[in-house]
């Protein structure tokens, strides 16, 4: 066996998701006809699967392809979290599509291929792995979001997106093609060991830093590059939408450890300070902007800049704790906006979006049980105990006071007031007025309604024994310094 | 049993609330009968914590430690001391009244009214016994929660803006109160346990900024004037049941903040700032006194006397007198009494007349004369009159307060001369006099449900206005412990 293919079992799990990707496709052109469930139901067993294999992965690192991907606990860990995250998508969806007519198995491919290049980020120790991830996740998601043809604003959504994300990843790209030019090797870790030589100050490293960092910001959606997230949230299929705020937002994480922690921590001072700016940034514009909206997605878009806020003071403090507070921030989020637009998706019907914030007037009295599941989520999301949102704004205000930033925990946790403040009007709409006659009926879905229940009341009993998860996150981040 | 009774205490109500939710609104009688049995039997696992009580030892009792989140340090750390003790059974004892007075006078979403209240008393029973300031912090803010409902959803015509006004409020205040908390983590060699915090050494400036951290949160909740804008909204829009609970132990919290974490934590912070929280107090004792006298609303005054009330408990924390501390608790305990009787007794007014307005009474002692006279000795306890328990904790914070300047005890004592023309004069307004009113002649006079529930009280009022050495005993050798302990600096050498 030659030393390219060494260790290839540790990509077992990428290989899998690759080959069901294409079976899911062959399988919808040849039954899709007959069988309408059968892209979703192999999407799922191939979730399943590949859960399973990662399992068995677990404690083994170690890298393979000889170099280009890279198995850590970290790795393991952020699958794992990514096919629950598409798996709940997938559970979400069904009846959403139906009732628009997009009930289409090439959605399913597109979520499977987006998770693949999450899972090549995730698991990139090459600049090239990393982009060729990051690119297969992005075309997947433009796709995605322009997935209802017919859709005007989900169109211009998916136009948009695809515009300003190529941008950038360009900047992104840029960045890696400066640092390739100033240490001469492509692999992080090689990159890590030739910035010992070079100062802080070394202009091209600094370009290649800021160039690298916005382009994190762009993909993860923190201030001021968040100017896509609204519009892509509001127009895009609220199917795509719960999955925009999902897994990708673990593969933008893993973007951050790969490239910033793993290869450039010894530059930790210079990236820093960009990250203190962004935190601020993302702050006091997601919490600001978010007041205003009528929208829900576009709140929970707003909401999303905010709490990228929130999870980027983990990777201030700069110290292992730090990273894993962020990371489980990160898994968190990834819960919470799941939740919430599994509830608007919950409520739509035909000809009904359910998303504006009116549209969830008096839902106490006409569902109680959906008003209780989305005050667990808007409580969550405020970061109000016994929620797990608590625990994740814990973690990380712990962890920047710990590094010395006392004075950004006293930022974040006004802004979290401030925050708080719109989670409450959402559940004042709820709980204290009456419901809108136009609101009409809420659609029986007993497969959404069941993942939503779990989903939510995961919320409320991972703030109860939060512990184990939270373990499970230091655990991902253990000796990633 | 023993070894958990306090997590016994915490959960059976919690737990109780769920499982009355789950019976659902529309089978209202029997979600009446379960919240009644679950809050009985929340009391009586309360019990046993006062007769094994062993009040010779100012260390922790009924404790219990358990590693609740390990990579952050967090253990589940519950215990009980003299200080806390009253609380416990205060909060317990309580929501069985509120589950009686609210038999009849809720008729909307009735479980979940139930639910809400059982929920909250074990959160306010865990904020009383947390030793960990990660739990202690969880259960202070989880207990936002039900109360915004409750204000919320069985308020009065106000009610959205009282409850979003409060929440707001109070988790503003207590947002700081947690980086302080985070702070003393990394001073404290990792630990979030509040009695090792009680012996971190800290410099000057940490103990100010702290200080200034807890003082937010627990000014915010007590409330002390300029920060007390909340409580009469909140307390007029509330439900009985509401008010009842917010003034008897909602308002305990942020005082047994102070006792619990300011003064032990940072004493010499304590020592420097004693002058501006004695300035606040004395403000909330005589300016906002003379705010409850104007009141034309009936809760809204009783609401302002809370806060002048309250004004006599942050006093005797901050003169450092072991007479005037044991006043303060006696004074929070008796007040938990009063307070909930007097809105009680508003309640059972409303609940006839359907306003709090007190031009539209008068004469009510006419068709109502067993409510007037256990209203009058409420009344009478709420100006701290001798024989009610308003006279202990009163006179002992006075007594503590004049041992240490005879100038705050002065004004202080005007306190209870205002205290008495507002309570007097709104029942002369009210209760006696003529009829005038026809709505008023109409008026039936207490059932028996009312009677038990304020009868209990006005037993409760005057056992410790008449016999306040069981509950002293208890208090006593924790707060000589305090006392000893915020006298040593903390500051290192």
């Amino acid at each position: 066996m030659n030393a390219f293919l060494l260790h290839w079992t540790f990509a077992i799990p990428e290989i899998w998701v690759l080959i069901m990707a294409c079976v899911v496709l062959l399988a919808d052109l040849y039954l899709g006809e007959r069988l309408r469930d059968v892209a979703p139901v192999l999407t799922v067993l191939t979730l399943l699967g590949a859960a399973v294999l990662t399992f068995f992965e677990l404690g083994q690192s170690g890298t393979t392809f000889a170099g280009l991907l890279v198995l850590d606990p970290f790795t393991n860990v952020a699958e794992l979290f990514s096919y629950l995250a598409v798996l709940m998508v997938v559970l979400y969806s069904r009846r959403y599509l139906m009732d628009r007519g997009i009930y289409r198995g090439e959605i399913y491919v597109l979520l499977l291929f987006a998770l693949l290049g999450v899972m090549v980020m995730v698991s990139g120790a090459n600049l090239l792995s990393i982009y060729l991830g990051l690119e297969l996740l992005a075309l997947s998601q433009y796709a995605l979001v322009a997935f209802n043809r017919d859709s005007l604003v989900a169109t211009e959504a998916g136009l948009k997106y695809f515009v300003l994300g190529a941008l950038a990843s360009g900047l992104l790209l840029y960045g890696m093609s400066l640092l390739y030019g100033l240490t001469g090797t492509l692999e992080v870790r090689h990159i890590a060991a030739a910035l010992v030589n070079v100062t802080s100050s070394n202009l091209i490293l600094v370009f290649a830093l800021v160039f690298i960092v916005s382009g994190i910001a762009f993909k993860l959606g923190a201030a001021p590059f968040h100017m896509w997230l609204p519009d892509v949230y509001q127009g895009a299929p609220t199917v795509v939408t719960t999955f925009l705020a999902s897994a990708p937002k673990i593969g933008a994480f893993a973007l951050i450890i790969r490239l910033l922690v793993d290869g450039g921590y010894g530059m930790l001072e210079s990236w820093q300070q960009i990250f203190i700016a962004l935190t601020l940034v993302s702050l006091v514009v997601g919490n600001l902007i978010a007041i205003a909206q009528q929208n829900l997605k576009r709140m929970l878009a707003y909401s999303t800049v905010g709490h990228v806020g929130f999870l980027s003071l983990g990777i201030v403090a700069g110290t292992e704790a730090g990273f894993a507070s962020a990371f489980f921030y990160t898994i968190v989020y990834v819960l919470m906006s799941l939740a919430g637009f599994g509830m608007i998706l919950l409520l739509t019907r035909a000809g009904f979006e359910a998303d504006r914030i009116d549209d969830f007037k008096g839902l106490s009295q006409r569902k109680p049980w959906y008003a209780f599941l989305m005050l667990i989520i808007m409580f969550s999301m405020a970061g109000v105990p016994p929620t797990v949102g608590f625990y994740a704004k814990l973690a990380v205000f712990q962890a920047v006071i710990a590094a010395g930033y006392v004075w950004l925990a006293v930022i974040g946790v006004l802004l979290a007031v401030i925050g708080a403040f719109y989670y409450l009007r959402v559940v004042k709409v709820m709980y204290f007025d009456a419901p809108e006659p136009e609101s009409g009926p809420i659609v029986r879905d007993d497969l959404a309604s069941a993942t939503l229940s779990i989903n939510s009341l995961a919320l409320l009993v991972l703030g109860i024994v939060p512990g184990p998860l939270m373990a499970f996150c230091f655990y991902a981040m253990q000796g990633v310094i | 049993m023993n070894a958990s009774l306090l997590s016994y205490s915490i959960w059976i109500p919690i737990v109780g609330g769920l499982l009355v939710l789950a019976v659902g609104d529309r089978r209202a009688a029997l979600a009446r009968w379960l919240a009644l049995i679950v809050s009985l039997l929340a009391f009586a696992v309360t019990i046993p914590l006062y007769t094994g009580f062993d009040t010779h030892t100012a260390t922790m009792q009924f404790s219990e430690r358990v590693s609740w989140i390990p990579s952050l340090n967090i253990y589940y750390h519950l215990g009980v001391d003299g200080i806390s003790l009253w609380f416990i059974l205060l909060t317990s004892f309580l929501t069985v009244l509120v589950v009686i007075s609210s038999w009849r006078n809720v008729q909307t979403r009735v479980a979940q009214f139930m639910a809400a209240f059982l929920i909250m008393e074990g959160m306010m029973i865990g904020v009383f016994c947390a030793l960990d300031a990660i739990l202690f912090y969880v259960f202070w803010e989880a207990m936002l929660i039900p109360m915004f409902l409750i204000i919320g959803v069985w308020g009065g015509p106000r009610r959205v803006y009282a409850t979003i006004k409060f929440f707001l409020y109070t988790f503003l205040g207590s947002v700081l109160m947690l980086v302080a908390l985070l702070y003393l983590y990394y001073h404290s060699g990792n630990s979030f346990d509040l009695l090792v915090y009680q012996h971190t050494p800290l410099g000057m400036t940490a103990q100010i900024l702290i200080f200034m951290a807890f003082f937010v949160a627990f000014a915010v909740k007590i409330p002390m004037w300029p920060v007390h804008t909340w409580l009469p909204d909140a307390h007029v829009e509330a439900p009985t049941a509401g008010s009842v609970i917010l003034a008897a132990i909602m308002l305990k919290m942020g005082a047994y903040g102070f006792l619990r974490l300011s003064l032990p934590i940072v004493p010499d912070a304590s020592h420097k700032l004693a002058w501006l929280m004695i300035l606040l107090s004395l403000i909330a004792i005589i300016y906002v006194a003379l705010v409850a006298i104007v009141q034309e609303d009936m809760k809204k005054l009783v609401a302002y006397s809370s806060i002048a009330h309250m004004g006599f408990v942050t006093l005797g924390f901050f003169v450092f007198d072991s007479v005037a501390i044991e006043g303060s608790i006696i004074q929070m305990l008796s007040h938990g009494f009063i307070s909930a009787a007097m809105f009680l007794c508003i309640g059972v007014l409303y609940d006839r007349m359907h306003t709090r307005n007190i031009k539209a009474y008068g004469g009510v002692a006419n068709v109502m004369p067993i409510f007037a006279a256990l209203m009058m000795l409420f009344a009478m306890g709420n100006v701290g009159l001798p024989g009610t328990s308003g006279f202990v904790g009163e006179f002992m914070v006075v007594l503590g307060t004049y041992q240490v300047n005879p100038w705050y005890a002065i004004l202080a004592a005007t306190g209870l001369i205002t205290g008495a023309s507002y309570t007097l004069w709104l029942f002369k307004r009210a209760i006696f006099g003529g009829i005038v009113h026809p709505e008023v002649a109409a008026l039936k006079d207490l059932d028996a449900r009312e009677m038990l529930v304020l009868g209990t009280l006005a037993a409760f009022t005057l056992l410790l206005g008449v016999w306040p050495a069981p509950f002293l005993d208890i208090v006593h050798t924790s707060v000589q412990h305090l006392v000893a302990q915020i006298a040593v600096s903390k500051i290192p050498a």
